[in-house]
Parts: structure tokens; C-alpha cells; sequence
């Protein structure tokens, strides 16, 4: 299997881009990427998206983008994996190129979520869960999530005041990312006086629908220094699902798929957790963010949130997380989130943060979470 | 919201309006919705097993900004509710004011309506659960 690395990267700003199109929003992100890596053909492209056919109506992206990115006759296809895809179509991307079967190949996230209504949009985000047996009893992903969080505060006596760090950081490390949708700093108190959207969960502790794109582009380690002289290695990739169903799960608080995932990222890596300097976590909702601290390895069960309220999540503390305001600020565009936490990930190792970066890492991991925790991809990226 | 062809919801009546679920006849593991393949042995002989509606709430929420489909029942009690034979459930909870949910709380299956499409469309059904009626007995 053949090294690898990231020779370029790109993004769209996330927002509300009433004036954009799914495809332009693609394009304009993997032809920044492209232009970044100074490539202008690539040998294949890997789309993550996760319901471009309920949200814009609109499948077969892995042609739509090659053909207006005008990329030639290449092979393009769509990787699913809910809000995972981003995180799932950069493995993609990287077997392809380990294999030995393409040199350089573009890998691009994009959602549209903005073009329904609000409703829908959390009904075709649902169809990522056990539909006929959550979705179909009225459960959304923020319920989901707010089941886990209230078990979470009952066994590990967590508050929501902890839990609302978890926002006030992502805000703060937002507000200097000119890609991220919120770019305000708030306060505890702020979060605190959200409102409820599904008991104990409150609006500052969600993510929001929003549109955005994100690319990478990719390349054999031992040719990457003819692209960049700051080439990030993928070293390592991990994978794996749990049951669809929440109510399926052997334990409740802990994500067995992050754990599987992460173990398997590790051990390509040859990196233990105290090896990461930067940790992009996937606080699609604050609890995740918790869950994701603790079954990555970087502290015991029930310390995550309170790692969270002892300020060590921020960008100089020892679990440097949400970097460049992750999915609460920066946004969470599904299907493009991975890509993001992949491009933030980078400029953290070529340090290129600004005002975030994080002192001199060599090592970055992104976690990304498809449905309840059903679908999560872990990622190393390391420098060269 | 248009409904689909009625099969796709007829072919779940017997999880949906009994609470049927299957037990694995090697291990004995109990499993709801039912499935093929058992997922702690990984045995394929499974057997339909009714399940008796009993059970504690394990965690709750009230859904304020339900999916489409829901807008008109909002908000709603949704519950994890863990079965006498074992399994955990997903459902709405009724028959019950937000104050009274709490964390062991004793719960039963009812059959209830789930939502309705347009007025002359279909209407679903489905488990849900409330508190255990007291009789004078207990």
C-alpha cells in the first residue's frame, strides 16, 4: 500500500448561500483545491453528500461535479455514509490512491440543506436513523441525541452549564475562521438561555442547517513534493458502524463505533492518543462532543463534559477541539462536514490557523459521525 | 408529505400494532424490530416471540421541533422505554403530563395513532406508551 498525502485543499465559506447551487458550491470548492495543489486534471473524484436527492432533488453527483468542473471522462461517483459521507469519501480517496489504481485524486463534500423547509430538512436528516422505527414514532436527530444526553447527566452527574462550553468554545474559535458561519463570540449564559428544542437539549447545543462545500485533493507521498512543499500525510484511516437504532445498543453512553474506528486509525498510525495535537470532534450536538472525547481515548468515562467547563478544549489547552469553531460555529453542512475537519486539519499542520492555530502539531485526527453514532470515520493526518 | 403505496406500512402491523418481536433460538437474545440475523451470536434461526408491552423508562425527551409530518402533534414526550423481556423501545409516551416522566418509570404499550397525511389520506398507527393504570387493587 502506497503513502499518502493531501497536496491541496479548499472550501467554500458555510452559510445560508441563497444565491449559490449545490454544483456551483462543488465547483468553486474543488477548484480552489485544485488550484491549490496546482493541478488542473485529476484521475478520479469522490463526492460526500448525504441527501442531495431529498434536499435539492438532485442525484448522480459524482457526474455533476466532474462535468462542470470539467474534469473529462474521469471516474466519479457519491459516497453515503449521513453525516459521515465527508469523513467516509477522503477514505475513498486515499484507497484510491494507496491501491495504486489513481495518482491524483480530488475528493469533495457538498450539502445544500437551506432549500427546504426547515421541517423537511430535519425530516430528510432523519431518514438517516432506523425511519421505520425512530423516525416513523416522530424522533429527530436532535431528540435522539437529547435521550443520550439526558442519561449522560443522570449517570455522570453532568450539567447543562457544562455542556454549554462546548458552544462558547466552538463560538470563539468561530469567530476568527473566515470560513465559519457563526463568527460570534458568546457567553456561558448565552447558551444557557437558549431554548429548549427537545429537553435538556437546548438551540446551543445544535448545530443548524446550513449549505457548504470542501475539498481535498490527493496524491502518492513520494510525489507529493512535486505539488507542495507542505504536504500532510494520511496516516492513518478507521471505519466502522453500530446499530441504526439507538435503542439497539449494547450501552447507551458509549460509541462503540468511535472506539472500533479510532482503534483501527490508530493502529495504521502507529499513534496512541497522547500522540494527537489537534482533535476535530464531531459536536454535531455538545453531548457528541463529550462522547467523542472519552471513546477516543483522551480521558475516562464521564470526564468529557467536564473537560469541557475546565477550559481544557481550548486551542492551548491539552484537547485542543473545534479548532476553527467545528460544527456548532464553523457549521455543519452533512455530507461536506468531514472534508471541513479534514481542510481545518491541515491548516493546523501547515500552520496556517492564524489566530487558532495550535502550537507547532505534527498530528491532527478528525472524528466524523453518520446518524446516533451509527456510522463514524476517524482519520490521522500528520506532517511531513 | 404524500403517503406511499399502503404495503409499506401494512407489512409492519404485527411490530407495529402488537409489539412482535423475534428471540434467537440459539442464544436466547430477544430483539426489537424483529431481525434476521441475531446480533449477539450471529445465529439466523430466530422465532417470533410477543412481547408484552411492560416496561421502565430509560430516558426522555419533549420534541419541540419535530420533522414534518409531526408539526401538529408538537410537543411530545419520546421515550426509551426498556422491556420486561429485555429490549429497549423508542416511543412517543401519552397519556401523561411532561412533570409526572421520570427516570424508572412504569409504563404499557397502547395503540395509538401516529399521524395522518391529508384529510382523506391514510392514517398510521402504532405503539406508544403510558403510565401503568393503578387499579383499586393495587
Amino acid at each position: 500500500m502506497r503513502k499518502v498525502a493531501i497536496i491541496g485543499v479548499g472550501a467554500i465559506p458555510v452559510g445560508e448561500h441563497w444565491g449559490t447551487s449545490l454544483r456551483d458550491m462543488a465547483v468553486e470548492a474543488l477548484l480552489n483545491a485544485m488550484d491549490d495543489a496546482g493541478v488542473d486534471k485529476v484521475d478520479s473524484l469522490y463526492v460526500g453528500n448525504m441527501a442531495s436527492g431529498s434536499f435539492v432533488e438532485q442525484e448522480n453527483l459524482g457526474t455533476l461535479i466532474a462535468d462542470f468542473a470539467g474534469l473529462g471522462h474521469i471516474p466519479a461517483v457519491k459516497i453515503e455514509a449521513a453525516c459521515a459521507s465527508g469523513g467516509a469519501a477522503v477514505q475513498e480517496g486515499f484507497k484510491a490512491v494507496a491501491s495504486g489504481l489513481d495518482d491524483i485524486v480530488a475528493v469533495v463534500g457538498v450539502e445544500k440543506m437551506t432549500d427546504a423547509w426547515p421541517t423537511d430538512a430535519t425530516r430528510y436528516l432523519a431518514y438517516a436513523s432506523d425511519a421505520e422505527y425512530e423516525l416513523f414514532n416522530g424522533a429527530s436527530f436532535v431528540a435522539l441525541n437529547a435521550l443520550v444526553m439526558r442519561l449522560y447527566m443522570k449517570e455522570f452527574g453532568a450539567t447543562e452549564e457544562d455542556f454549554a462550553h462546548f458552544a462558547v468554545n466552538a463560538h470563539k474559535n468561530g469567530a476568527n475562521n473566515p470560513y465559519a458561519m457563526f463568527k460570534k463570540v458568546i457567553k456561558v449564559e448565552t447558551a444557557l438561555r437558549s431554548p429548549y428544542i427537545a429537553d435538556p437539549l437546548k438551540l446551543f447545543d445544535a448545530s443548524s442547517v446550513c449549505d457548504g462545500a470542501a475539498a481535498v485533493i490527493l496524491a502518492p507521498l513520494d510525489k507529493a513534493k512535486e505539488f507542495t512543499d507542505t504536504p500532510i500525510e494520511i496516516a492513518g484511516i478507521g471505519r466502522a458502524v453500530d446499530t441504526i437504532n439507538l435503542a439497539n445498543r449494547r450501552e447507551l453512553l458509549r460509541l462503540r463505533a468511535t472506539i472500533e474506528a479510532s482503534r483501527r486509525a490508530y493502529k495504521m498510525a502507529g499513534v496512541e492518543p497522547k500522540d494527537i495535537d489537534v482533535i476535530e470532534v464531531h459536536d454535531a450536538f455538545t453531548i457528541m462532543a463529550a462522547m467523542a472525547l472519552e471513546d477516543l481515548g483522551f480521558v475516562p468515562k464521564g470526564q468529557g463534559a467536564k473537560v469541557a467547563s475546565e477550559g481544557q478544549i481550548a486551542v492551548d489547552g491539552d484537547y485542543p477541539i473545534q479548532t476553527m469553531g467545528g460544527l456548532k460555529a464553523r457549521g455543519h453542512p452533512v455530507g461536506a462536514t468531514g472534508v471541513y475537519q479534514t481542510v481545518e486539519a491541515v491548516w493546523q499542520l501547515r500552520i496556517d490557523a492564524g489566530k487558532n492555530q495550535v502550537p507547532d502539531p505534527e498530528i491532527a485526527l478528525t472524528q466524523n459521525i453518520g446518524g446516533t453514532g451509527s456510522n463514524i470515520t476517524v482519520n490521522i493526518l500528520r506532517r511531513v | 408529505m404524500p403517503a406511499m403505496q399502503v404495503s409499506r406500512y401494512w407489512r409492519h402491523f404485527k411490530e407495529k400494532y402488537r409489539l412482535a418481536g423475534t428471540k434467537c433460538k440459539k442464544c436466547g437474545k430477544i430483539h426489537f424490530p424483529p431481525r434476521q440475523v441475531c446480533n449477539e451470536c450471529g445465529s439466523r434461526e430466530m422465532e417470533e416471540i410477543q412481547l408484552s408491552g411492560k416496561g421502565k423508562v430509560v430516558s426522555w425527551t419533549i420534541v419541540r421541533n419535530p420533522p414534518s409530518g409531526f408539526e401538529y402533534y408538537k410537543p411530545y414526550p419520546l421515550a426509551l422505554v426498556e422491556l420486561e423481556e429485555g429490549p429497549i423501545v423508542l416511543a412517543q409516551l401519552t397519556d401523561v403530563s411532561e412533570d409526572e416522566i421520570d427516570f424508572g418509570m412504569e409504563v404499557e404499550m397502547v395503540t395509538r395513532r401516529i399521524r395522518e397525511f391529508s384529510e382523506d389520506g391514510i392514517i398510521l398507527y402504532g405503539y406508544k406508551f403510558r403510565p401503568v393504570l393503578k387499579t383499586s387493587k393495587d
